[in-house]
C-alpha cells in the first residue's frame, strides 16, 4: 500500500481565482522519503494541508495511510506527524510540558515512544525546563520533530524543516531524517534547497503549482537535455555579461565560483569556438569544462521560460 | 579616514551579560566590494550587523561605517547606509510607489527627487506598470528586487543586506545577484549575510563566524586553498561543525 496517493488534487483560493495547485498526481511509497522542491509560492504547503487534513481540496482525491483526507480525516490526523513550516508549538510551555501534551492528545506517553526520539530528545534535554519560545531556531527545529514523532505516526510531513537554519543543522537535520526512514516511516518533507533534494528517494519538482518531474534524483538529472559546461574567468560578472551575448548560448547562469552555460539545440558546442570568442574578449584564466547537470539546473532549465513570463 | 575603506573594526565586542555574543572581531570592508558575512545560526552575525547599523552599542573595541564612529556617530551613520531583511522590507498594504515615497522620504529625499528617482527605480525593475499594485500581491522575487532597490533609493554609500535571498526560485535568486552587482559596479559597498554557501562564492571577499569569533577571513578562492576543498560549503562546514554555541 502506498503512504500517500494524489489523484489530481486541485487547491484555489480567492473563489478559483489564485490556482495554487493544479491537478497534481503522484504517490509515495511505504517507507519512502519523497521530497518536494520548489522555491515559496510553488504550492508546496497547500498540498502539505490538503494531506493533513487542514484545507478541502477543490478537486481531485488523496489518501494518506490508506485513509481518504475528506472522509476519513479523523483516522489520518491520528496516525500522522506534521511539523508546519512556522513554528507552532506552544511557546509559554517548557520543553517538556510541549512534549508531554502532544503525546497525551494521541493518547500515548513520552515512556512510551521514547527510544522514536530519544536520539533528537537527548540533544535538547539540558533545556526541558526552559520555555520553547526561549529556544534557539535549531533547538525549536529539534522539538518540533520530537513533538510531531512522539505517537509514532504512519507518515510524517515536514513542511520546510530546514529554511532558515544553516549549512551544519541542516545536515544534522537530514541524518535524523536518514534514520528515522530505517525505522519505517514514511516521510514528506519539502525544500526550496535544491542540493537537500539529493537525500531523498525520490523528489517531485513544483512551481506555479504544477508538478513538473517526478523521479529519483538520479533520474531527474539525466534528464537534463544536452550538455553542459562550467566557465571560469578571472573577471567572473564581465564573463556572464559576454556568454549571455554569445550567440550560442541558450543560457547561462552563475553556479557559486563558475557559470554554467548551455547551448542552443543547432549551436556549434564545439569548446575551442567559445574559447576563441571568450579569449578574444580578453578573459583570462580561462577554464571551460564539460560537467554533469545537478537538480538545481535541471529546475532551472524546466523554468526559466515560466519565471522569465512571471 | 581612509576613503578607501568602507567598513573598519578592530577587537568589536559586544556582551550581554557573562554572554560575548561578539568576541573581539577584527576586519575591514573595501569601498564597491561585496563583503559575504557567513556564520552559523547563532554565531554572533546579527549582533555584528545591529552594532555596525548604528543600532547597538558595542561593549568594547572601535569601528567605524562611512567614516563614522559607531559609539559618537550612530545617527550619521544610519544616514549613509541602506539596509535590506527578507523579513521586514515593505509595507504589503501599502501600493509599491506608495512604498518608494515612505522609504525615500525616511531618507530625506526631495519631492523632486522620490519623483525621478522612484520612475528611474520602476524602470530599472520594468514594473511601472505595477506602480499602484500592493506590494502584498507581488511574487516574492519581485518584493525582493523592490526592498533592495528601495534599500538604495538615497544611494547610500554602503547597503546591509541581511538575509535577502531566502525561499525564492533559483532563477529569481540569481537575478537578485544581478542587482547586486550592479550596485557594486556604482560603487555601493554591499554587505551580505547568506545561508546559501554558493553566494558566499560571489563576494569579493567572505568572513566566517564562528561562536562570536571571525575564524576565517579572505577571499573565496583563498579559502577553498586553506582548507584545500572545492566549494565554500565545505569551507563553512570545517569551520561552523566546531562550533561550541547552538543558541540563536
Amino acid at each position: 500500500m502506498s503512504a500517500i496517493t494524489l489523484d489530481n488534487i486541485t487547491k484555489t483560493y480567492n473563489k478559483g481565482k489564485v490556482l495554487a495547485v493544479d491537478k497534481a498526481t503522484f504517490d509515495v511509497a511505504e517507507g519512502e522519503t519523497f521530497g518536494l522542491i520548489g522555491p515559496d509560492g510553488a504550492g508546496k504547503t497547500s498540498i502539505f494541508r490538503v494531506l493533513t487534513t487542514l484545507l478541502l481540496p477543490d478537486g481531485g482525491s488523496a489518501t494518506v495511510a490508506g485513509f481518504d483526507v475528506v472522509k476519513d480525516y479523523e483516522k489520518i490526523r491520528n496516525c500522522i506527524g506534521y511539523m508546519p513550516g512556522r513554528f507552532s508549538l506552544y511557546q509559554d510551555l517548557t520543553v517538556e510540558e510541549n512534549l508531554n501534551f502532544f503525546a497525551t492528545i494521541f493518547n500515548t506517553t513520552v515512556k512510551e515512544n521514547y527510544k522514536l526520539i530519544e536520539e533528537i530528545y537527548v540533544q535538547i534535554e539540558p533545556f526541558k525546563t526552559r520555555r520553547a519560545g526561549k529556544l534557539s531556531g535549531g533547538m525549536k527545529q529539534k522539538l518540533a520533530l520530537c513533538c510531531a514523532l512522539i505517537h509514532k505516526p504512519r507518515v510524517l510531513f515536514l513542511d520546510e524543516p530546514t529554511t532558515g537554519v544553516d549549512a551544519v543543522s541542516r545536515v544534522e537535520f537530514w541524518d535524523m531524517l536518514k534514520r528515522l526512514k530505517h525505522q519505517g516511516i514514511s516521510i514528506l518533507v519539502s525544500t526550496p534547497y535544491m542540493d537537500e533534494a539529493a537525500l531523498c528517494d525520490r523528489i517531485a519538482l513544483i512551481e506555479g503549482g504544477k508538478l513538473l518531474s517526478i523521479a529519483s534524483p538520479a533520474d531527474t538529472i539525466k534528464k537534463y537535455p544536452g550538455k553542459l559546461f562550467a566557465v571560469k574567468a578571472a573577471n567572473m560578472h564581465q564573463l556572464l555579461k559576454d556568454l549571455r551575448s554569445y550567440e550560442g548560448t541558450h543560457s547561462c547562469f552563475t553556479f557559486g565560483d563558475a557559470m554554467h552555460v548551455s547551448f542552443k539545440q543547432d549551436a556549434n558546442t564545439d569548446v575551442s569556438k567559445l574559447t576563441g570568442y571568450l579569449t578574444a574578449k580578453g578573459h583570462k584564466e580561462l577554464e571551460i569544462a564539460e560537467i554533469p547537470a545537478g537538480i538545481e539546473d535541471y529546475f532551472i532549465r524546466i523554468t526559466e521560460k515560466e519565471i522569465a513570463e512571471k | 579616514m581612509d576613503n578607501n575603506i568602507a567598513i573598519k573594526a578592530d577587537k568589536l565586542t559586544k556582551r550581554f551579560g557573562d554572554f560575548v555574543a561578539v568576541d573581539a572581531i577584527t576586519f575591514d570592508v573595501k569601498q564597491g566590494e561585496i563583503f559575504g558575512f557567513v556564520g552559523a545560526n547563532g554565531a554572533g552575525k546579527t549582533t555584528a550587523m545591529r552594532i555596525l547599523c548604528g543600532l547597538s552599542t558595542p561593549t568594547s573595541g572601535t569601528a567605524t561605517v562611512a567614516g563614522f564612529d559607531v559609539y559618537k556617530d550612530a545617527e550619521k551613520i544610519k544616514k549613509n547606509i541602506g539596509y535590506m531583511s527578507q523579513k521586514f522590507s515593505l509595507y504589503e498594504d501599502l501600493t509599491v510607489m506608495e512604498n518608494i515615497t515612505f522609504y525615500a522620504g525616511i531618507y530625506g529625499l526631495s519631492d523632486k527627487d522620490i519623483k525621478d528617482r522612484g520612475a528611474e527605480l520602476l524602470d530599472r525593475l520594468g514594473i511601472a506598470h505595477e506602480a499602484k499594485t500592493f506590494v502584498g500581491s507581488l511574487p516574492l522575487g519581485w518584493k525582493q528586487k523592490l526592498a533592495f532597490s528601495v534599500a538604495v533609493i538615497h544611494r547610500p554609500k554602503i547597503v546591509f543586506l541581511d538575509e535577502p535571498t531566502g525561499g525564492v526560485d533559483p532563477v529569481t535568486r540569481r537575478q537578485f545577484w544581478d542587482l547586486i552587482y550592479e550596485a557594486s559596479d556604482r560603487g555601493i559597498t554591499v554587505f551580505v549575510t547568506t545561508h546559501y554557501m554558493d553566494e558566499a562564492e560571489y563576494c569579493g571577499r567572505v568572513s566566517v563566524m564562528v561562536d562570536g569569533r571571525i575564524d576565517a577571513f579572505d577571499t573565496p578562492a583563498n579559502l577553498k586553498k586553506k582548507f584545500s576543498v572545492d566549494s565554500m560549503n565545505k569551507v563553512f562546514y570545517e569551520l561552523a561543525r566546531g562550533a561550541k554555541r547552538k543558541a540563536d
